[in-house]
């Protein structure tokens, strides 16, 4: 990670926000919903080291029980959208069975429309967000409405990555990165010369690895 | 040196002596029009590759698929290509093969499974396929996809021109979202966007590029899973239509270059003289 996304990221934790990114999130999925007077919405996350998409917002609060949920990353609609980086409207998925079934299987809810649009952060797909059924006619304009959204939730869903790995460091999962945590905290504690010489040190340290 | 045994012309100069063998083989018409570029054209003998996620075998609106091989991350992370025995594993690349068969019917089509390695090996996947499929001299290749990750930009950038010195054409769709993605930005490819017209022959012409064509991109019944068929939108779907369309051109004038064949969509695009014959 560089150096950039490092201090981002202990600063998004110190700041305790992962609850917040995620409330962002799911209100960025009600908004969709609400715009295009949609069924449902949901935000899938890519797990890079699982290679799998993960089910990280939905709008509906009934559909809690799919977070969590995950899927393959390069399979099926929402594999394709993330892989390609193109968004796709489909108007009647029941009609493709394989996808209807399985996502039956999963959901218990297999939508008409589905209209599905990469998540992407700079030069990274972050995952896919989706709008099921939703009541409006389409147009070019709605993609664009949804390109926008998918901008926002990528945001979002940056900023709850960072918070993530932030947090992950400061409960010591990430063994090397806990070590220089735990060295800036001591460093926090001291005080006059000690603090100083540590300083010079840490200095000493930093030029070494420039 | 007797005139049959001359040496081919230097690539970079034109002796005086040589200009006539440099004529084109056939006439341009002092007008260009569709009745010219294409005419009756079915596609016939022009080859056709979509890169994308599979075709299925014995879809009724895709019929017979040349060849289909797949693009695997292998041992040591290299990229392999083996023969596709899976099919699509999402629809789309169906969908696109679907759209080319209905404009081009004797066109032959094959197929390059790009999607299915995961995300992680996407990228190496996406210009492994890219490269074979250049290497195999299709005539044109349809890449409904791009990426975003500036690693691979340079090396598809290279791919791009040569495919495109080659007389292969890579028609690749546009991706109207606020991030840098590629193929599509590069002047030797064909990048493709949607119009809302309902007319698979209706193409525009773009003056403000980066995206140089629009074509049939939303309300579009496609070719899916299982035999299946589905009401889709994008512009990955108008792709296919330009795919299409070249491949008719290339059906009645093979001996186009794709600046050539760039010319011929630009003068016969709706908007410029397409619908005026």
């Amino acid at each position: 990670m560089s150096e950039d996304r490092f201090r981002a990221a202990v600063a998004a934790g110190v700041a305790g926000s992962e609850e917040s990114y995620a409330e962002l999130l799911r209100s960025i999925v009600q908004v969709a919903r609400a715009i295009f007077s949609a069924k449902g919405s949901s935000i899938w996350l890519l797990d890079e080291q699982a290679d799998e998409l993960v089910v990280e917002a939905v709008a509906r609060e009934e559909d809690r029980g799919l977070l969590g949920m995950r899927m393959p990353s390069g399979q099926g609609i929402a594999g394709w959208v993330l892989t390609t980086r193109q968004p796709i409207v489909i108007e009647d998925v029941q009609s493709d069975p394989r996808h209807a079934k399985d996502v039956a299987e999963r959901t218990g809810y297999v939508p008409k429309g589905l209209m599905a649009v990469p998540v992407l952060h700079e030069e990274r797909a972050l995952g896919v967000l989706q709008v099921l059924d939703r009541q409006t006619t389409f147009s070019l304009g709605e993609m664009d409405l949804l390109g926008m959204f998918a901008n926002q939730a990528a945001i979002a869903l940056d900023l709850l990555v960072r918070a993530r790995t932030a947090k992950s460091v400061l409960e010591g999962a990430d063994a090397d990165v806990a070590a220089a945590a735990r060295l800036a905290a001591a460093l926090d504690g001291l005080e006059g010369k000690r603090r100083d010489s540590a300083l010079a040190l840490m200095q000493a340290l930093e030029d070494l690895l420039k | 040196m007797g005139e049959a045994e001359r040496e081919p012309i230097p690539a970079w100069s034109l002796p005086a002596d040589a200009v006539d063998s440099i004529a084109l083989p056939g006439r341009w018409p002092e007008r260009v029009t569709r009745e010219w570029a294409f005419g009756d054209s079915q596609g016939e003998g022009v080859a056709v590759c979509i890169l994308d996620s599979g075709i299925e075998r014995g879809h009724p609106l895709v019929g017979e698929v040349d060849r289909a091989v797949a693009i695997e991350v292998g041992e040591d992370d290299e990229t392999v290509v083996t023969e596709d025995e899976e099919g699509d594993l999402c629809g789309h690349g169906t969908a696109c093969a679907g759209i080319v068969r209905a404009l081009a019917p004797n066109s032959s089509l094959v197929s390059v499974r790009v999607l299915g390695a995961g995300y992680t090996g996407s990228g190496p996947v996406l210009l492994a396929g890219l490269r074979w499929a250049i290497e195999q001299g299709f005539d044109v290749i349809n890449m409904s996809l791009s990426t975003t990750k500036q690693q691979f930009a340079g090396l598809l950038h290279e791919l791009a021109d040569s495919a495109y010195f080659k007389r292969t054409v890579l028609v690749a769709s546009a991706h109207n979202m606020p991030v840098e993605s590629y193929p599509w930005r590069f002047s030797s490819v064909i990048s493709v966007g949607s119009h809302e017209g309902a007319d698979p022959f209706a193409y525009y012409y773009n003056p403000e590029p980066p995206v140089e064509f629009f074509a049939r991109g939303v309300g579009i019944d496609v070719a899916w899973l299982d035999g299946g068929e589905l009401r889709v939108t994008g512009n990955s779907f108008a792709t296919p239509h330009i795919s299409g369309i070249c491949a008719l051109i290339l059906g009645a004038h093979p001996e186009l270059t794709a600046f050539q064949l760039k010319n011929v969509l630009y003068l016969t695009a709706t908007n410029v003289g397409g619908l005026d014959e």
